[in-house]
């Protein structure tokens, strides 16, 4: 009985993407546990609700999942011009909507619901594809990242953008049109400087010379990289980083986190990182390259992509190769947000891989 | 799904895979190597500046040494005293801080002025003292209300404290907090690392000239610190070294006696060991209390100081130079046997006055002295008979002699800031003066020479030396007022000028002679009256110098405004066949030397060598004794 129950339960679960997933969730138990021990149980609490969201969201059918795209994306659009009109401001920005019994930020939504869309436009214009479909495509994800970085959340926008991107070029977005738009960014990157805000500025200076404002802004990088380098190969062992311990590393519960193991397990417990975070990827990469419609191969694909560039930038920023934007490291930041809408990615790979053999038998 | 996929489209879809799955191990492979450079290559450098963020050095000033007088009674000390003191740069509004203190703290408006001087003396991170010496309940009171003040704290401190207050204030000299001057000697002694946390610096007297003696070796607590500065714990801890204790040659009682004894009059009283040069009391009045400068004086107060027509801030004993009058006479006396213009028993017909050339000389005795030799012209003070010995030396021999004995250059005590005075020669005077006319010596310039006139000026402490250099039969010492420094890591003990400097060439005879008259001065001369009953033998001479020159007109001393009246000198020692103690006594507009120096030396003297108290006070002895000093 209790093993028929079992069964079911993990029925839809795919073995190896829960165990690098379960293996990550580890070490960011193991990293909280030094960094912000008192966050621990709150933290173990978001865990369990993401993990019951993702054993949901596993179980839901593709077909399903693409009946709802269209509706998602058209709530989350409505919810961000909301956000534009009515949104509360905190720490100088409109990013949350107050619903009276709940606050909730439309843009963390965007972030499934983008590719969810794009993936599901690209499956209803399959096989009749124009370039006229790609700039349509290029509207649909344009809208929404605009009002995100209007708001202004660089971060968020950065990563909604790419989301949106992968999915259309995994849909075979012409190589021309890819090395064109690169060229134009990289002409227009002067003008687009002018409309970054001051404190975005502030930030991308800031990563080409730290040390010009130790104490004010170039604080968060300098005391990350302190913390990465003095790890050394082995780290300092757990608990025992003193830039960690005695708080010279900001926020490092949530955005600052990996420079807390980084200092703690090294460069051996950053390999080990590296390689989990890897392993995941691969494995979201190979159920992508399995899955049964062109939906779930570009959502899977857009997903997996997601995970990489959480944790590319997160990375790159607290090691003082990118600038300081609000992306957390997937799975090991605090932050139940964050948890949630990575593990609903997971359930969906999930799905996505255990109806991989449905329509082509 | 109602239709198949055209397998074309499948390959590219797995193509733009693969190129992303590459672009992914391309970054991953780009933070690896990230990680490779700041951990591996970069460890050491991100490993010290880790280090340094936490790890803070927190300097532990060592306490400072004591000064004791040679029987150990303590002129200055240390003791711990809460302070409450403000940070100003974390301050943003320090008069509302300040006004809101003051709601359950004392704080005066001399407070608040002395404040915003060192605050104007300050860097902006400095803590400085808005309240020194808080009771315990106002430390109570303010704790309870801490949180309410950020970059207001609470700290023990150790303050300097002169136990006898205004008392030996020109010797021992004062402390106060470190200026920009003090910093430059401090650099100059390397001694910047030794100094982190020091606030205070010696500024003048035995304090200023002993301070890296004094200072002591600061200690250092290794604290590691979490990112807001708040110590977490201590890693390692190097004790301070208190500084090195003074031990003077004064003598504290004989000091008082000695400051007493001048009531409430202006002047300067050097009392020398003559065997050592040690200072046994040196006097410099009216006093101040150094105790006013430790935290920073109070405006008020430093006016008061500096404003007043007495001038306690000036070391008279060091810095003023006042022409001798007739203590020169002994020396020249001496000068004139040395050099063979003068034999003991030659003697002068004496008709009250010395004329040269259109000039007369006048004797203060109208009439003369009548016939005076060496001995007799010492002890009535004949001026006439130096007008002819300064005028048949000639100023360059007399130059030479007092020169020899010190006078007329620095004696190099262990005080700062001493004057040299004026020795006069043409040599000096051609330095001295600028236009041609006035830099030649005229003839007529010797003869005032040779009653301590003219040019004349000296300083107190020279006038010591020279009469305790007489005193030790030739044998010259630095007067000095450490006897030794007390090492306080060895307890070694470290004597300060046990050697003498020099012989000078005189003959025995000779001193003999000098000394005799000098002994006759307090016998049946102008100092008998002083010592009157002495249960010991004192040799002395006394003088009266002109604050300016009369030009010969007729002048009633008691009558005069204060402050134009003669300067009172005195220089004696005693026992005079064994010398224990010699001394020069100054009294500022005091009038005769013999009414009003020649007294304060008996008390001296009587303390010293009887251990004899002074009975009450009256020193000055209104009806005057003896003219022609």
């Amino acid at each position: 009985m209790i093993r028929a129950l079992w069964q079911k339960l993990i029925a839809p679960i795919d073995l190896p993407l829960m165990g690098f997933t379960g293996l990550l969730l580890l070490v960011a138990l193991i990293a909280m546990a030094s960094a912000s021990p008192e966050r621990m149980a709150a933290q173990l609490m978001n865990l369990a609700v993401a993990l019951v969201v993702m054993r949901i969201v596993a179980q839901i059918p593709p077909p399903r999942l693409m009946r709802l795209a269209l509706p998602i994306y058209l709530a989350g659009l409505l919810l961000l011009i909301a956000v534009a009109l009515f949104g509360d401001i905190s720490k100088g920005a409109r990013r949350w909507l107050n619903l009276g019994f709940m606050r909730i930020q439309p843009s963390e939504l965007m972030k499934i619901a983008m590719p969810l869309m794009l993936a599901w436009y690209f499956q209803k214009r399959e096989g009749m594809l124009r370039l006229k479909d790609y700039l349509f495509a290029a509207l649909i994800l344009g809208v929404p990242v605009a009002l995100i970085m209007k708001q202004p959340d660089l971060g968020t926008a950065i990563l909604v953008l790419a989301a949106g991107f992968y999915v259309i070029f995994l849909a075979g977005l012409p190589w021309k049109v890819i090395l064109g738009l690169a060229a134009a960014a990289l002409a227009a990157a002067p003008f687009a400087w002018h409309l970054l805000h001051d404190y975005q500025r502030q930030r991308i200076l800031m990563l080409l010379d730290p040390e010009k404002d130790p104490l004010g802004k170039g604080f968060h990088i300098i005391q990350s990289t302190i913390a990465i380098g003095s790890g050394g190969i082995l780290g300092k062992g757990w608990g025992q980083g003193t830039q960690a311990q005695l708080e010279f590393i900001p926020e490092r519960h949530t955005d600052f986190i990996f420079a807390v193991w980084s200092e703690e397990f090294g460069l051996l417990g950053n390999l080990v990182l590296l390689i989990l975070y890897a392993l995941l990827i691969g494995r979201g990469l190979l159920i992508a390259s399995q899955a049964a419609t062109l939906f779930a191969r570009l959502l899977a694909g857009a997903i997996t992509l997601i995970f990489f560039t959480y944790a590319f930038v997160n990375m790159g920023m607290v090691s003082g190769i990118l600038p300081v934007v609000g992306v957390p490291l997937p799975f090991i930041s605090y932050g139940g947000t964050a948890l949630v809408t990575l593990c609903l990615g997971i359930g969906i790979l999930m799905s996505i891989h255990k109806n991989r053999m449905l329509v082509q038998k | 799904m109602e239709f198949k996929l055209p397998q074309e489209d499948l390959e590219q879809f797995n193509r733009r895979l693969a190129i992303a799955g590459g672009f992914v191990l391309v970054c991953f492979v780009l933070l690896f190597a990230r990680f490779f450079w700041l951990q591996v290559i970069q460890h050491d450098y991100y490993k010290t500046r880790a280090d340094d963020n936490r790890i803070s050095l927190v300097p532990i000033v060592p306490n400072r040494g004591l000064i004791v007088d040679r029987h150990g009674v303590v002129l200055a000390r240390n003791y711990s005293a809460y302070t409450l003191e403000i940070t100003p740069s974390q301050v943003p509004d320090l008069e509302a801080t300040i006004d809101a203190l003051a709601e359950f703290i004392t704080i005066e408006a001399k407070d608040r002025k002395r404040f915003k001087k060192l605050l104007e003396e300050s860097k902006r991170f400095d803590s400085l003292p808005i309240r020194t010496r808080l009771s315990d309940e106002e430390v109570a009171r303010f704790i309870a209300r801490r949180y309410r003040f950020p970059g207001v704290e609470i700290k023990a401190r150790l303050f300097r404290q002169y136990p006898k207050g205004a008392f030996a204030s020109h010797v021992l000299g004062y402390i106060g907090r470190i200026t920009e001057r003090d910093l430059a000697k401090i650099e100059e002694r390397e001694q910047e690392a030794n100094y982190r946390g020091t606030e205070h610096f010696g500024k003048t007297g035995l304090e200023q000239h002993y301070e890296f003696e004094l200072h002591g070796t600061t200690g250092f607590e290794q604290v590691e610190v979490d990112a807001a500065g708040r110590p977490v714990r201590t890693l390692a801890r190097t004790a301070p070294i208190p500084g090195n204790n003074l031990t003077l040659t004064l003598d504290a009682k004989l000091q008082e006696i000695a400051e007493q004894a001048f009531g409430n009059r202006r002047g300067a009283l050097v009392a020398i060991e003559p065997a050592t040069g040690g200072i046994l009391a040196l006097v410099s009045v009216p006093n101040y209390d150094p105790n006013l400068f430790v935290d920073g004086i109070a405006l008020v107060d430093w006016k008061e100081l500096n404003e007043s027509p007495d001038k306690p801030m000036v070391n008279r004993a060091l810095n003023g130079a006042y022409p001798p009058g007739s203590t020169f006479k002994p020396f020249m006396a001496l000068a004139a046997l040395h050099t063979g213009k003068r034999r003991p028993e030659q003697a002068i017909a004496d008709p009250g006055f010395f004329v040269f050339g259109n000039h007369t000389f006048r004797d203060d005795k109208k009439g003369g002295h009548g016939l005076v030799d060496m001995y007799k012209s010492i002890v009535v003070s004949c001026d006439t008979y130096y007008y002819q010995l300064a005028n048949d030396m000639g100023i360059e021999a007399i130059a030479a002699f007092m020169g020899e004995l010190g006078l007329g250059s620095k004696t190099g005590i262990d005080i700062e800031g001493e004057a040299e005075g004026v020795l006069p020669s043409p040599a000096w005077k051609k330095k001295r003066f600028k236009r041609p006319e006035q830099q030649k010596w005229y003839a007529g310039e010797t003869i005032s020479i040779g009653i301590g006139q003219g040019y004349n000026a000296y300083t107190p402490i020279q006038l010591a030396q020279a009469v305790a250099t007489l005193a030790n039969d030739g044998v010259m010492f630095r007067p000095h007022l450490v006897q030794y420094i007390t090492d306080t890591k060895t307890g070694e003990r470290r004597y300060i000028e046990p050697q003498p400097i020099k012989k000078l060439p005189w003959k025995q005879e000779h001193i003999d002679i000098i000394k005799r008259a000098m002994v006759g001065v307090n016998k049946e001369g102008t100092g008998a009256r002083a010592f009157a009953g002495a249960e010991y033998v004192a040799a002395g001479k006394t003088g009266t110098a002109q604050v300016f020159s009369y030009k010969g007109v007729e002048h009633k001393t008691e009558t005069m405004a204060a402050h134009l009246r003669d300067h009172a000198l005195y220089i004696a020692f005693a026992p005079a066949d064994k010398p224990k103690i010699a001394l020069a006594i100054l009294v500022e507009n005091g009038g005769f030397g013999a009414q009003a120096a020649a007294p304060i030396a008996r008390q001296v003297f009587d303390y010293y060598l009887l251990g004899k108290l002074p009975q009450g006070a009256a020193p000055a002895d209104e009806a005057a004794t003896e003219s022609g000093e």
